[in-house]
């Protein structure tokens, strides 16, 4: 019924909007916000904040790039349906990997330790011409032609962005009532007696960041059809920092808040230009985050929901007295 | 041989240099627990009041001294405007100081431009110095800056282990609560070891501007050589910092010079075996 409610004008969106809301607004939105959630997820569940979830979406889109079609001549070609899987596959194992990299830490040295692997990886493809073509990585990448339509014609592209991104929160919320999503939500609650139990707490980890890599390979390889084009700068250090304050505007306690934050980053993005100079985006982006974390630490998506909560109650009250004067 | 020598002279000054900076960022976390992630940015800042006070006034001490002034200054306020009043939520503070980094690092975009800077040199440190013993020539300004470095390291041990201030400042890490409750008055401590980390930062921003040269993008390459340094060596304390700075400084000199094309790769490598044999660094204490 709810989810009916929301789908619904989300279906109806390509008929309504031209392509430029379409593509620049709300498929940019669906693609970050399907990063984004991979990161709202590891803060949700695991109660880590992983600043690799751009290197993970880069992983999975780079992968696209050196398996398909491309200008710059490097990489093999495969057909599609291999090579998505394959990218899928690499960032689940890249997710894995870092999990158990940062396997014993927790809070602010798991941050420390997710962004130097983000930058390592930066500074990695920067250097690397063999497999990531260095500075100047990949351009002239074409998304796949499926039954005559390319993948990457506006309205096509934003349902497959939307259907992945409802998949993503459906696998989210599968996820965190499985066995597996309950043994990482009391990692995150009391590892000590996870380990008293006689669970070994680095396999939830583990899956949980191997899980995060899923996400973000998805959204990295719709990023990479929806850019066609990737290199250093798409894991550099400014993305990492947009996804985590789409994360953190949205807000970190629920998976949707990412689509939440990441609808707000990009009309920010978009019109910041007729707001101030555009020069000056970041320091309006910057006072956006530090306004959300002093003001509202759970983000726009707490804040819409006590919002309705508050709604609801005046709602039930005014119903209420209006049955008692009724009844007088 | 002469190349070994000069790429581990270079290693030692920006051991030297990543000491400087990565001090103040641990000596912060050590107290307050809070990651300052505006810690670049305030390097930066330092770096640049330093050069313009270097070019009015034509005296280099005084252009350390202000550098270290302005970020001090800096430093206090951001603590007592933003970051004081949320103490204890530490994911919070984090991300409030990536706030503050961005919105600084644009804003200092727009007075100074995308200019490279170098502090021009007082006569004495311009130059270079034929080293006994080793027989290689090498620049003035950097044995300078590894006397400095050694200068600071040693003043910081002082400061810590032998004053009132520093024996409140163990206390501190030690137990908050009954620092607290003895009526010590928390929040200004805070506040000023706050604006020692931030002076250190922006001493070691001014420095960096005269031994290298500093840009928009130094403060994002100082805040990740200082988390990389204290991870390395454990968060908190000092010696932990010297010795990740010298693991560090070093790893990425040599690094460069024999294995150019993944140079940050090695000081990558260096971090995660740490973490895997002692998650808490080198001289950390663990948090349980």
């Amino acid at each position: 019924m709810k989810a009916g409610f929301l789908a619904l004008p989300l279906i109806a969106l390509p008929f309504v909007l031209n392509d430029f809301w379409l593509t620049q607004i709300a498929t940019r939105a669906l693609i970050l916000g399907i990063t984004a959630l991979s990161l709202s997820f590891l803060a949700t569940y695991l109660g880590v904040v992983s600043f690799a979830q751009i290197t993970l979406a880069g992983i999975a889109g780079y992968t696209i790039a050196y398996f398909g079609p491309n200008t710059v001549g490097v990489g093999i070609k495969l057909p599609f349906w291999v090579s998505i899987p394959a990218a899928l596959l690499f960032s689940v194992t890249a997710g894995a990997l870092i999990g158990y990299i940062a396997r014993r830490s927790r809070g602010i040295y798991a941050i420390m330790i997710t962004l130097a692997i983000g930058v390592a990886f930066f500074y990695f493809t920067r250097q690397n011409y063999a497999v990531f073509n260095g500075w100047t990585g990949f351009s002239g990448i074409t998304a796949p032609v499926v039954a005559g339509t390319s993948l990457r014609d506006p309205s096509t592209l934003y349902f497959l962005s939307l259907a992945t991104a409802a998949i993503a929160v459906v696998l989210v919320s599968l996820f965190a009532r499985a066995p597996l999503g309950l043994a990482i939500q009391a990692v995150r609650d009391a590892p000590s007696r996870v380990m008293a139990l006689g669970i070994p707490v680095t396999t939830p980890v583990v899956a949980a960041f191997a899980f995060s890599g899923l996400i973000a390979g998805g959204g990295g390889i719709l990023n990479v059809w929806y850019q066609e084009r990737i290199s250093s700068f798409s894991v550099g250090l400014g993305p990492i920092i947009d996804v985590l304050i789409i994360a953190v505007i949205g807000g970190l306690r629920h998976p949707l808040g990412a689509f939440l934050g990441a609808i707000v980053f990009v009309l920010l993005d978009t019109f910041a230009v007729d707001l101030i100079d555009r020069d000056r985006f970041n320091t309006l982006i910057g006072m956006v985050l530090l306004i959300i974390v002093m003001v509202a630490p759970n983000g726009l998506q707490q804040l819409a929901a006590d919002a309705v909560a508050k709604l609801r109650a005046k709602e039930h009250q005014s119903g209420k007295s209006a049955r008692i004067k009724t009844n007088t | 041989m002469r190349l070994f020598l000069i790429v581990t002279l270079n290693g030692l000054t920006l051991a030297a240099l990543y000491f400087l900076a990565a001090s103040g960022f641990s000596l912060i976390f050590g107290l307050m627990r809070t990651v300052n992630m505006a810690h670049g940015a305030l390097l930066l800042l330092g770096g640049y009041v330093g050069y313009d006070v270097v070019e009015l006034t034509g005296s280099w001490m005084l252009g350390i001294a202000c550098g270290g002034l302005a970020a001090a200054l800096a430093g206090a306020a951001v603590q007592a405007g933003i970051l004081g009043w949320m103490q204890g939520d530490e994911l919070r503070q984090t991300l409030a100081s990536i706030a503050i980094s961005i919105v600084l690092a644009d804003l200092m975009l727009w007075y100074w431009g995308g200019i490279t800077y170098q502090v021009s040199l007082p006569d004495i440190l311009s130059g270079g110095q034929k080293l006994p013993l080793l027989g290689v020539g090498y620049a003035n300004i950097r044995l300078a800056l590894m006397a400095f470095a050694v200068v600071v390291g040693v003043m910081l041990w002082f400061l810590i282990q032998r004053t009132r201030f520093g024996a409140v400042i163990r206390a501190g890490v030690d137990d908050q609560d009954m620092l607290r409750a003895l009526g010590f008055p928390i929040g200004r401590i805070f506040i000023a070891v706050f604006a020692l980390g931030s002076a250190l930062a922006g001493m070691a921003g001014v420095i960096a501007a005269s031994a290298l040269s500093i840009s928009p993008g130094t403060d994002l390459q100082f805040l990740l050589s200082s988390l990389v340094v204290v991870i390395v060596g454990g968060m908190g304390s000092i010696g932990g910092a010297a010795l990740g700075a010298l693991l560090v400084g070093l790893a990425e000199q040599y690094g460069l010079a024999y294995a150019p094309t993944y140079g940050v790769v090695f000081t990558f490598g260096i971090m995660v075996l740490i973490l895997a044999v002692r998650p808490q660094g080198l001289m950390g204490r663990s948090e349980q």
